[in-house]
């Protein structure tokens, strides 16, 4: 009698916890949404990446299609190298754009993919030509002060 | 002057023996209840009746902080973010803390307090009643009968709690902010789980309470091991496991977070 | 003569943190008797119990069992060696959370696989052994002391011992209590053919049940002989100890400096 008390505890406990982690994996996470594991890879460098991080998602339209796999240096441009892995069902065509965009004046940092125009599909292994770099507020606050600084020189 | 220099430098020489000797004797008794464990896994019996002490017994406790750590966190995170226009954000602020953090950590400091305390009364009692000697002039190892089947009730029994105090909290910011505040449901759900990985939150929250089960049921069993025979030697122990169970699991969640969420 | 002694103990040293509780101490415990080992609070008799059940081990010396030594069994060889004895603690030991059926079937659930009938039957008649079959039922706390004592000694004949070993038997007992106790020591060392050991300082219980007496002072033997040469001794330290008188070899006193020095009077 009391071992069938036991039991029944023990499998609601067993059950509890394992509806816990289920939901924690499905409803939660995004176990459901992109995976990562499958996909094509493309490579695209750039001048600088700003604070971008690995497994920063990759973003078009505003939609989640992929994440960075791998930011290196290349040795022989000085630029970044960033592999992104992108889901399979979203294709781009070879001519697309990348960019490093900030989420809000202070979120995260992702990569934002504009489509292009071009017939042929990007696929496994292409490295994306046009990049924009990210926007470095240092950069942007001192062009603005020395575009200011020039305006006022020249205005006396 | 000189006399307090060697009275400080005394009292870090014997600390430092100290702790390693409990590290010692820690190490070598979890060697012991590791290597001893063979019954507790032909015996299924043994495991399931510490799976319902170590698991079953603490799901009230676990559930209800959980709902109202959950609670706290969706009214706190709401009247926050919403002076920066993004009350939507609410639903990952409380996945993102509970996952990595609240949960496994406060999970296991409940754990502690309810599971380990018992144990650590448990085994010391069994001790200095002598059921402990009695057992094993009987033949009987109480290593493989006791000891071990405790310590692996509470390790499988760790995670499974931190999943269901992390379900349920994220259910109560749910419940809080999107049925009595009113934020848009979608944007809750979507945000969430746009923002929470699998592997690196949910899978690294899952380690962390692995790691803590682990350390608090060790601690908890050693102390109870270690007891002085007497009833002032007991209630000690039991002191001794939460207080160090505490400060364990606070450590090594500095460590592990350390390691899992920063940088590449 | 080795063959006659189910458990020798010889020469042994033996201390606690430093402390000497036993010096070169030498004990026979012959097959089929009942030996007692006597001596004053404090004065390592239970520490011998330990050393025969291999839960402690002698700084020199050797405790034999059977013919082997226990300090140098495997785990496996030692635990075997331990089924074989059986051992009533002090305050009995028993489970707690387990009914006087259950700790009378622990050992045999442990290592047996018997069918659960056949576990009812052994475990109804230890405790009619004992006296206690109507009381299966009751948990631990809802005992007496003699009582739980009892149920102790069913589960230690649970596996059928050639060894039996008594941790101070009849300490905080009633007179009669008493007496049923060192009666049932008697009778089952006779019925299970064993050998048993009896700690205690109980001087009149134990000498109307033992073979043989071995009497210990710190930590060494001071005298042995049967009941009757025991009573008869003229040495003063049996003497003392038998009769219970104060004054004598063993001091009252703890060791320590002069009462004078000690209240200052002595200058």
């Amino acid at each position: 009698m009391r071992r069938l008390t036991i039991d029944l505890w023990v499998g609601v406990f067993v059950t509890a916890g394992l509806i816990g982690l289920l939901v924690l994996a499905l409803k939660v996470g995004n176990a459901s949404s992109v995976s990562v594991s499958d996909g094509y890879v493309i490579t695209a460098d750039f001048d600088n990446i700003g604070g971008l991080k690995a497994r920063a998602p990759v973003k078009s339209a505003g939609v989640v299609v992929g994440r960075v796999e791998r930011i290196g240096f290349n040795n022989q441009n000085f630029r970044a190298t960033v592999t992104m892995r992108i889901g399979n069902q979203f294709e781009f065509p070879k001519d697309s754009a990348v960019s490093i965009l900030t989420a809000g004046l202070l979120g995260e940092q992702y990569v934002g993919i504009d489509g292009g125009g071009d017939v042929e599909l990007l696929g496994d292994g292409d490295k994306v030509r046009l990049t924009q770099s990210a926007i470095v507020l240092e950069k942007v606050i001192g062009q603005f002060l020395y575009s200011k600084a020039a305006e006022a020189g020249s205005g006396n | 002057m000189d006399n307090a220099l060697i009275r400080g430098l005394r009292l870090v020489g014997r600390l430092t023996v100290d702790g390693i000797w409990q590290i010692g004797a820690t190490t070598r008794f979890m060697g012991m209840v590791l290597l001893r464990s063979g019954m507790t896994f032909r015996r299924f019996r043994l495991l399931m009746d510490e799976i319902y002490f170590a698991g079953a017994l603490s799901l009230i406790i676990i559930i209800v902080s959980g709902l109202f750590v959950g609670l706290v966190l969706g009214l706190q995170g709401y009247e926050t973010l919403k002076r920066y226009g993004s009350a939507e954000a609410v639903g990952t602020l409380v996945a993102l803390s509970l996952v990595r953090e609240l949960g496994p950590v406060v999970s296991a400091l409940l754990f502690a307090s309810r599971a380990g305390s018992a144990m650590t009364a448990e085994i010391g009692i069994m001790k200095s009643t002598e059921q402990l000697s009695a057992m094993e002039m009987m033949a009987v190892d109480p290593f493989s009968r006791v000891i071990s089947p405790m310590f692996w009730g509470g390790f499988l029994s760790m995670p499974l709690l931190a999943a269901i105090f992390s379900a349920t909290g994220i259910f109560g910011g749910y419940l809080i902010t999107v049925v009595v505040i009113g934020v848009d449901a979608g944007a809750f759900w979507s945000q969430m789980q746009a923002s929470v990985d699998l592997r690196e939150d949910i899978l690294n929250g899952v380690i962390k309470s692995i790691v803590f089960g682990a350390a608090v049921t060790a601690i908890a069993l050693f102390e109870g091991y270690d007891a002085p025979p007497t009833a002032e030697g007991v209630s000690h122990a039991v002191t001794n496991t939460v207080v160090t169970s505490a400060l364990a699991v606070l450590a090594l969640d500095f460590v592990l977070t350390a390691f899992m969420f920063t940088g590449v | 003569m080795s063959s006659e002694a189910l458990v020798e103990i010889s020469n042994v040293d033996f201390s606690y943190n430093a402390q000497p509780v036993l010096k070169r101490l030498a004990l026979r415990f012959p097959r089929g008797k009942v030996v007692a080992i006597m001596g004053g609070s404090g004065t390592g008799k239970t520490t011998v119990l330990r050393l025969i059940g291999g839960q402690l081990r002698p700084d020199r010396g050797e405790v034999t069992f059977d013919g082997k030594p226990v300090h140098r069994m495997s785990h496996a060889e030692l635990y075997a060696a331990r089924r074989r004895m059986g051992m009533l603690f002090q305050f009995g030991a028993l489970f707690t959370d387990l009914s006087v059926y259950e700790n009378v079937a622990f050992a045999l659930r442990e290592h047996t696989r018997l069918p659960e009938p056949m576990i009812r039957d052994l475990v109804l008649m230890k405790l009619q052994a004992v006296g206690l079959r109507g009381a299966h039922a009751l948990k631990p706390s809802e005992l007496s002391g003699g009582m739980a004592r009892r149920v102790a000694l069913a589960r230690a004949i649970a596996l059928d011992p050639s060894l039996m070993m008594y941790d101070e038997p009849f300490t905080g007992l009633d007179p009669i209590s008493t007496a049923v106790i060192g009666n049932l020591i008697r009778k089952l060392n006779d019925a299970l053919g064993a050998t048993s050991i009896v700690v205690t300082h109980d001087v009149e219980a134990s000498l109307k049940i033992v073979d043989y007496v071995y009497l210990i002072a710190d930590g060494e033997v001071v005298a042995e002989g049967t009941p009757a040469e025991v009573t008869r001794s003229e040495e003063p330290f049996v003497r003392q100890f038998i009769n219970g008188e104060i004054d004598g070899p063993v001091r009252l006193h703890y060791t320590a400096a002069s009462y004078e020095s000690d209240l200052g009077l002595d200058n």
